[in-house]
């Protein structure tokens, strides 16, 4: 049988129902086919519908390449060599509350400097944490609850609310999209769901810890957040994976919803492992970030700060769909040693007056390499639409790079776009300034990266910005003098 | 009896940019003391600046002979940071310009750098605040120029009035002021020279660095100093300026190359 007889053998089969899986341990083997799909979805005892997606994403995804645009090189992937799922061991009832969890698994979240309780009660914030891929912890539901707010693990959106997961589950990144989005719809483990219902300002600020444990394994969450009309809610998502000399794969996808009058902010700060000062191990993060501005005067804005993964392919992007809709997007991304990122964002602008900002703000270091890839689209109906983007890139030493690939796509005459970029090296005179009034030469290297910075780093909630802030400083350690 | 306490001491300073071997400086002497201001004139190439930048310890140049002593201490060994929370203070003839950093946050992490190497306690916001308001009205800055950024958008006299400023709140013992004076119109300068006034002290050495004797008129300084052609080639005391101002610098270096000559 030729390849091409096996792909389409593959891509046309229906699914075999009843079959058996022997897959009962709490960690997957390697590799990936139908019955490892069809195991995922068992163990999370899922509908048939979804089964069915899931399955249609896997076939789809036979027939594709992986994306080769992307301005960072790696060797293969083998997407047999990875486990695509593991889950902790006390999941059998799951826990139903902080009580209820691991003491070991807390231990873990507090080095990492989330202490749930803490962080829970002081801060207001409702922390959905993910260990690997299950959702271990829920704080603050019921108070959410109280007006209206869901916000839970994905698997249980797809126990409780199956009839909103199957509304707007890829209705924003559909299961075709791209290669790491459709493997993604294939194999997710789970994730976090949100929705705000109509004119609900969600109370606290809510937040996801992800966290990459078990060695290699892939980790494919999926987040869906929808906000229902004159609704409003700010996430928050942080990312960090312990040492490994070997790479991991993470492919995640998010999708937003914003319907009329609606507004969703998500903000990320993203410390995935970056690989060593040599460029070993690290994490490979190739996501699919989208929302949909669905409504008139909706509002979606993205904030990232990426210090982390030893590849970043990333494009947090808005579809302004509804007139007078808002997309924006401000990014600190950061490249050190051997680091490569490839991110920026696409607004495509469809509806009246549709408005979009983009500030990216790229730092290269070491033989790290940063490139900004975004493209504005501005469609014949988008009459009076408005772009504003800037692109600043620092370098530190002569050894990175930074690159900036703005493209523009505008079909009607009434649209307004304005371009800024800018590429600077942290100068001499700089650092000698510092440096006379007494600060190290870390410190003033640190000092000025997050002045560079600072246009994005406010744009995140306080105690983002306090952690973000230390990250920039610790991510360039020893990456000067 | 008044105990005189030696800041600075320089002895045959001998320095030379490092990229092309170029020398500078040509067997430098001098000492300042506590309590004392001079001033460094000289005409340009003279080394005025780059006797800056050694005592600073400015990348970009090779110290070949001599000695710098500071309160008795090897300066020459230390790094700029270290140079600095031991209380040398640079005011800077281009201040830099720092985007996105708080003119007072960038203050702060200076002086409490400066503090934890004196062994004193971080200062709370609100002493800061305080100190901040009071060095802030010796120089005449603005409230908005503190919460701006550092040197961003600056006039040329704003920046200067700034490197004032960082100078009060740090407290140096030595303070080395390049070519504060250029730039500035008349206003400008009577306010920045009000300031160093208002900073001299019993236990500051200062180093005036200027091009022009205008600055003098503000600022009197207890000895003068011709710099030219890398070593000091006269000292005096105000007149010595006044003579400059008359006569220029040609005469003095006339007078060097004929003394060079002899000597050789």
């Amino acid at each position: 049988m030729s390849s091409n007889e096996i792909l389409s053998e593959l891509t046309n089969q229906e699914y075999r129902h009843g079959f058996v899986t022997d897959v009962e341990s709490e960690v997957f083997r390697p590799g990936l086919d139908e019955e490892i799909v069809a195991a995922i979805s068992a163990k999370k005892k899922e509908p048939q519908w979804l089964l069915d997606w899931r399955l249609k994403a896997y076939r789809h995804w036979l027939g594709m390449t992986e994306p080769k645009w992307a301005k960072v090189s790696y060797p293969p992937i083998d997407y047999q060599a990875i486990r695509y799922y593991a889950a902790p061991k006390s999941t059998k009832d799951g826990p139903q509350s902080l009580a209820d969890v691991d003491p070991e698994l807390l231990r873990t979240y507090e080095k990492l400097g989330v202490p749930l309780e803490e962080r829970a009660i002081l801060a207001g914030v409702a922390v959905d944490a993910v260990f690997d891929s299950v959702s271990v912890a829920t704080t603050f539901r019921e108070s959410l609850a109280k007006v209206g707010v869901i916000f839970c693990s994905f698997s249980e959106a797809v126990h409780q609310h199956p009839d909103l997961v199957k509304k707007y589950l890829g209705s924003v990144v559909p299961y075709t999209d791209n290669f790491f989005a459709t493997l993604n719809s294939a194999v997710f483990s789970d994730g976090s769901f949100c929705f705000v219902p109509k004119g609900v300002r969600c109370p606290m600020e809510l937040s996801t810890y992800f966290r990459i444990n078990q060695a290699d394994t892939g980790q494919f969450e999926r987040t869906l957040i929808v906000a229902e009309e004159g609704a409003s809610v700010s996430y928050l998502e942080g990312c960090t994976a312990p040492k490994r000399d070997t790479n991991q794969l993470h492919a995640a996808v998010v999708e937003l919803v914003a319907l009329d009058d609606a507004k969703i902010k998500y903000s990320t700060v993203q410390n995935w492992y970056p690989g060593d000062k040599d460029g070993k191990g690290g994490i490979y993060n190739f996501v699919t970030k989208r929302g949909k501005c669905a409504g008139k005067r909706s509002k979606i804005s993205w904030t990232q700060v990426e210090t982390g993964s030893s590849i970043t392919w990333k494009y947090p992007s808005c579809i302004l769909l509804g007139d007078d809709s808002v997309g924006e997007f401000y990014s600190v991304a950061l490249a050190n040693n051997y680091q490569q990122a490839d991110t920026g964002t696409k607004m495509i602008h469809i509806g009246k007056n549709t408005r979009s900002t983009i500030v990216s703000k790229g730092i290269s270091a070491g033989h790290g390499q940063n490139t900004y890839r975004g493209g504005v689209s501005i469609a014949k109906s988008a009459i009076g639409a408005r772009n504003y983007s800037q692109c600043d890139s620092l370098l530190l030493g002569d050894k990175c790079g930074a690159h900036t690939f703005p493209y523009l796509d505008v079909k009607t005459s009434t649209a307004q776009i304005e371009h800024e970029a800018s590429t600077s090296k942290i100068g001499e005179d700089q650092l000698f300034y510092c440096r006379q009034r007494g600060l190290t030469n870390e410190d003033a290297v640190s000092l000025i990266v997050n002045g560079f910075a600072r246009r994005v780093i406010r744009e995140l909630p306080m105690e983002f910005a306090v952690e973000a802030t230390k990250l920039l400083g610790v991510s360039l350690e020893g990456s000067v003098g | 009896m008044n105990v005189t306490t030696t800041i600075l001491e320089i002895r045959g300073l001998k320095a030379r940019i490092a990229e092309d071997g170029t020398e500078i400086l040509k067997g430098v002497d001098l000492t300042v003391n506590a309590g004392e201001v001079h001033a460094i004139m000289g005409p340009n190439g003279s080394g005025k600046s780059t006797l800056a930048h050694v005592l600073s310890g400015r990348e970009g140049y090779e110290v070949t002979d001599g000695t710098v002593l500071y309160k008795g201490k090897d300066l020459l060994s230390m790094p700029p940071e270290m140079r600095a929370r031991e209380g040398v203070f640079l005011s800077f003839q281009y201040p830099v310009e720092i985007p996105g950093v708080a003119n007072t946050y960038f203050l702060r992490m200076a002086l409490n750098a400066v503090r934890k190497h004196r062994g004193l306690p971080e200062v709370d916001a609100m002493d800061f605040l305080s100190l901040v308001e009071e060095k802030a009205a010796l120089v005449e800055m603005e409230d908005a120029l503190l919460s701006r950024n550092v040197n961003e958008g600056f006039s040329g006299g704003e920046k200067k009035r700034n490197e004032i400023f960082q100078m009060a709140v740090l407290d140096p013992t030595l303070a080395i002021l390049d070519e504060t004076d250029s730039g500035l119109d008349i206003d400008a300068l009577r306010v920045v020279a009000s300031g160093v006034n208002s900073l001299r002290s019993p236990e500051r050495a200062m180093l005036l660095i200027t091009h022009y004797q205008r600055l003098l008129n503000y600022i009197t300084p207890d000895v003068i100093h011709v710099l030219s052609g890398g070593r000091i080639v006269r000292s005096g005391d105000k007149s010595l300026a006044l003579l400059l101002e008359e006569k220029g610098y040609g005469w003095l270096e006339e007078e060097a190359a004929v003394g060079a000559g002899t000597a050789s």
